[in-house]
């Protein structure tokens, strides 16, 4: 059973959409979770509805959370560091996985398998940096304009 | 059966143990006299958490030992008046102001005696008090962090003993001085020793509490020359008083051991501390010129600052009648407890072979009577009859300190006969008694010095442990034994060895605080003046000879990681901010050649390391603290050149 919660995000005028998400879902079994399947990942976000634009003062609040949070180990192009650079990462990943990824990093690494491959690959444990949801939805707008810029493109994973 | 043999030696020895005790003081065997089934009763399964958290005194190390109960694991050292290479508390920039004093940075005391604060009587855990008992001080730990976050120096007095005791809406925690000594101005305190029947002052200082724990010394009152040895809080119709045992009433100055055991009687003295703050709202007192350090720590800059205060509010109980009675105690009494209910006062002579019960409502009757025997220094001496509720008879040797169970039994220590012994308060009568191994101190019941003990275990704090456990050497771990008190007979269950030497201990339901416990620092709340937000902000720069690092740690490496033009005669500070913010993720920071200690830097927090190189070459930094598969690689190089080389200053990382 889903308990729909509605986290409405509104940032001066720009409407940038809403995000739906839920109580975490247990899957018993061996049994993938539905949001894996879709590539959403597993955690509170099952849905982000993105806006066309890009809105700036999400940017702004963004940019000034991952140079504290997330800059140790993620380059903004596409050389990885400790973790993977953040170049075209709205174009491969669904912002919801992202999101997910950001805020419930240790039941992704658990139950994720494209989670899982990074590990592999990174042999480091991504570790929870203490984003709330509304912060992690400001850091996806920060990376759509960062993946826009570098390569003219963005939200490609999205469909 | 191999059952019953066990049991019927350790009947026998339990008999062996009665007669060594009959014939000498001493218990002649160690025996084995836990019950058949001990060990499942102090099991915690692995994953599973003990019931209670034990606060425990370090004794000579200076620390806090949190243990749990039953188990009797050692789940933490905290580091309160003594440097603590493993964290680096007393050695980074931001810590060293806790240890400092008027006397300098004092980097180690003798810590005796835990209280944990209350709300009506009843444990509240919000914070841990513990005395410093050489350079006399109070320190209030968090206990949401298991920090020590605030110290306050305790001026015109000696020797911290009577201390850090607490009334039962923790409105004030107290400190008796153990040595009296003279109170003026350092001048006036050259004078000869045996001048200490006339020059020798006592002290008892009240510290208040605010709300948020912070302390301030309230007032100081003005005492005969004495010994204060152990003190309690009233508490229910007691509340408003303060009970201190004294010894050396006869006022020596010198081979004390006799001197100051020839009275037949000494003193608990009765403060009425309401009736001082009376006095203190209608202006009396004197402001006095005294010199005492006060150290608060700041969580959201991580760094502790010292204040050093000028003066003192002090009050005369001579001339401002009413505040202090003598009650006579027999022979030097050590411990003074109050029973759950605040109508018993008990003393423990530690010389007597008695134990006086003292009845509150009898006190209040001899006072308001006028029912004195006579004067103690101007101070009036209540008739020992009339206060007593009874005696304890021939209760064993050299009771220290008593415990309640809140089912009206009493557990008293006895130091020279090595044994606890259980007794009604009410009736006086000995109901049981059990050998300890050996020598006991303190003992501790959860919640046992408060309104509400939960009688289930009691923990003995032994001075001597010969053979209890895998020799090691001429100096061995301290022991401590656990008891079930649940039932009519006290039953041993567990050793345990302890960390440097616990004097007082108290016990707590885990409940009461471990949801609450503080996992992380907030890296956005950092305000620490030299706090590095993130890698990109990573940089050294130069202040005439001082090199400011500000560097950031995550897992794993260190931004920067290289760094030059460092000039032998530079100080340079490393201020390492740890921009985790996941629970139980801390790093270390080390560099060769650093002559303090690392330093442990909590998630979101920043601390300073300050190092001066002695040499040219290449010096290594890395972190201490195994924190991922790729921990090994979380390291950097610092160059060092002569002091007139013209290297650049410059940092980098991955370049």
């Amino acid at each position: 059973m889903l308990i729909a919660l509605l986290f409405l995000i509104s940032c001066g005028g720009g409407d940038t959409g809403t995000i739906t998400s839920t109580t975490t879902q247990s899957s018993g079994g061996d049994d993938e979770p539905q949001s894996i399947r879709e590539g959403k990942g597993i955690g509170e976000i099952t849905h982000v509805e993105l806006t066309a634009d890009i809105d700036e003062n999400m940017v702004e609040v963004g940019k000034s959370i991952y140079d504290m949070k997330c800059s140790s180990c993620h380059k903004l192009n596409d050389q990885r560091v400790v973790g993977p650079g953040f170049e075209n990462i709205t174009n491969r990943r669904k912002p919801e996985w992202i999101m997910n990824m950001i805020t419930n990093v240790d039941v992704m690494l658990d139950k994720d398998p494209e989670a899982q491959a990074m590990l592999e690959e990174c042999l480091m444990r991504m570790p929870n940096q203490n984003v709330s949801v509304g912060d992690a939805r400001q850091l996806l707008e920060f990376m759509r304009k960062n993946d826009k810029e570098r390569t003219g493109q963005m939200d490609a994973a999205v469909n | 059966m191999k059952i019953k043999q066990v049991f019927r030696i350790t009947a026998v020895s339990a008999a062996i143990v009665a007669m060594g005790m009959a014939t000498g003081c001493r218990p002649q065997t160690s025996g084995s006299q836990s019950v058949g089934d001990a060990a499942s009763r102090v099991y915690v399964a692995p994953g599973e958490h003990d019931e209670f958290y034990n606060i425990v005194s370090g004794g000579f190390n200076g620390q806090i030992s949190v243990v749990g109960l039953p188990s009797g694991r050692v789940l933490k050292i905290v580091p309160v008046f003594s440097a603590h290479p493993e964290n680096g508390y007393g050695f980074s920039e931001e810590s060293k102001p806790m240890l400092n004093t008027s006397h300098g940075y004092v980097p180690w005391d003798d810590l005796h005696h835990i209280a944990i604060s209350t709300t009506n009587g009843e444990h509240d855990a919000r914070w841990a008090f513990a005395n410093g008992n050489n350079t006399p001080r109070i320190a209030r730990l968090n206990l949401n962090t298991f920090e020590t976050e605030e110290i306050i120096e305790i001026p015109n007095s000696a020797g911290n003993h009577s201390s850090p005791f607490i009334t039962e809406n923790t409105e004030y925690v107290i400190a008796g001085t153990r040595f009296s000594v003279p109170i003026g101005t350092d001048e006036d305190n050259d004078v000869s020793i045996d001048t200490y029947k006339k020059n020798f002052r006592g002290t008892v200082s009240f510290i208040k509490v605010g709300n948020q724990g912070d302390m301030s010394l309230a007032f100081q009152l003005v005492t005969p020359g004495v010994n204060f040895d152990l003190s309690r809080a009233g508490k229910g119709k007691s509340h408003g008083w303060f009970f201190f045992s004294t010894y050396n009433t006869e006022q020596a100055h010198t081979l004390l051991e006799v001197n100051a055991s020839q009275r037949d009687k000494d003193f608990i003295m009765a403060v009425n501390w309401k009736k001082a703050e009376e006095y203190i709202k209608a202006g009396e007192g004197n402001l006095v010129k005294a010199r005492y350090a006060h150290n608060k720590l700041d969580h959201n800059t991580h760094t502790a600052s010292s204040t050093m205060m000028e003066e003192v509010l002090q009050l005369d109980p001579k001339l401002l009648k009413d505040i202090i009675y003598f009650i006579p105690c027999p022979k030097s009494p050590h411990g003074t407890d109050v029973d759950p209910t605040g109508e018993y006062i008990v003393g423990s002579g530690k010389l007597a072979a008695l134990i006086p019960v003292f009845s509150f409502t009898k006190l209040m009757k001899a006072i308001e009577d006028k029912d004195f025997e006579g004067e103690y220094d101007g101070h009036p001496i209540i008739r020992y009859e009339s206060a007593l509720h009874g005696v304890v008879d021939k209760p064993g040797l050299g009771p220290l300190h008593t415990e309640f169970d809140g089912r009206g039994n009493a557990y008293t220590s006895m130091f020279v006969s090595s044994e606890i012994v259980k007794w009604d308060i009410e009736t006086l009568e000995v109901l049981d008694r059990t050998p300890t191994f050996y020598s006991i101190g303190h003992l501790s019941i959860p919640g046992g010095p408060t309104a509400k003990p939960h009688g289930k275990y009691m923990v003995a704090y032994n001075k001597i442990t010969k053979d209890r456990y895998l020799p090691t050497g001429p100096e061995l771990a301290h022991s401590a034994q656990l008891f079930d008190i649940s039932g009519d007979k006290m039953q041993l269950l567990l050793d345990f060895p302890t960390i440097g030497e616990p004097h007082y201990a108290e016990a707590f339901p885990a409940t009461l605080i471990k949801d609450k416990q503080v996992k992380i620092y907030r890296i956005e709340d950092n305000n620490h003046p030299y706090v590095t937000k993130g890698a990109g902000n990573a940089r050294v720069e130069r202040d005439g000879n001082k090199v400011h690092v500000y560097m950031t740690s995550i897992r794993s490496h260190f931004a920067p990681d290289n760094i030059e033009g460092v000039k032998v005669g530079d100080d340079v500070y490393f201020h390492v901010t740890n921009l985790e913010q996941d629970w139980d993720v801390p790093h270390g920071f080390a560099i060769k050649g650093a002559n303090t200690a690392e330093i442990l830097i909590m998630p979101g927090a920043t601390q300073t390391l300050k190092w001066t190189p002695d040499r040219p070459g290449i010096f290594p930094f890395y972190c201490t603290d195994f924190c991922s598969a790729l921990h090994q690689e979380m390291s950097g190089y610092l160059r060092v050149s002569p002091a007139n080389s013209t290297v650049a200053l410059k940092s980098s990382l991955g370049e």
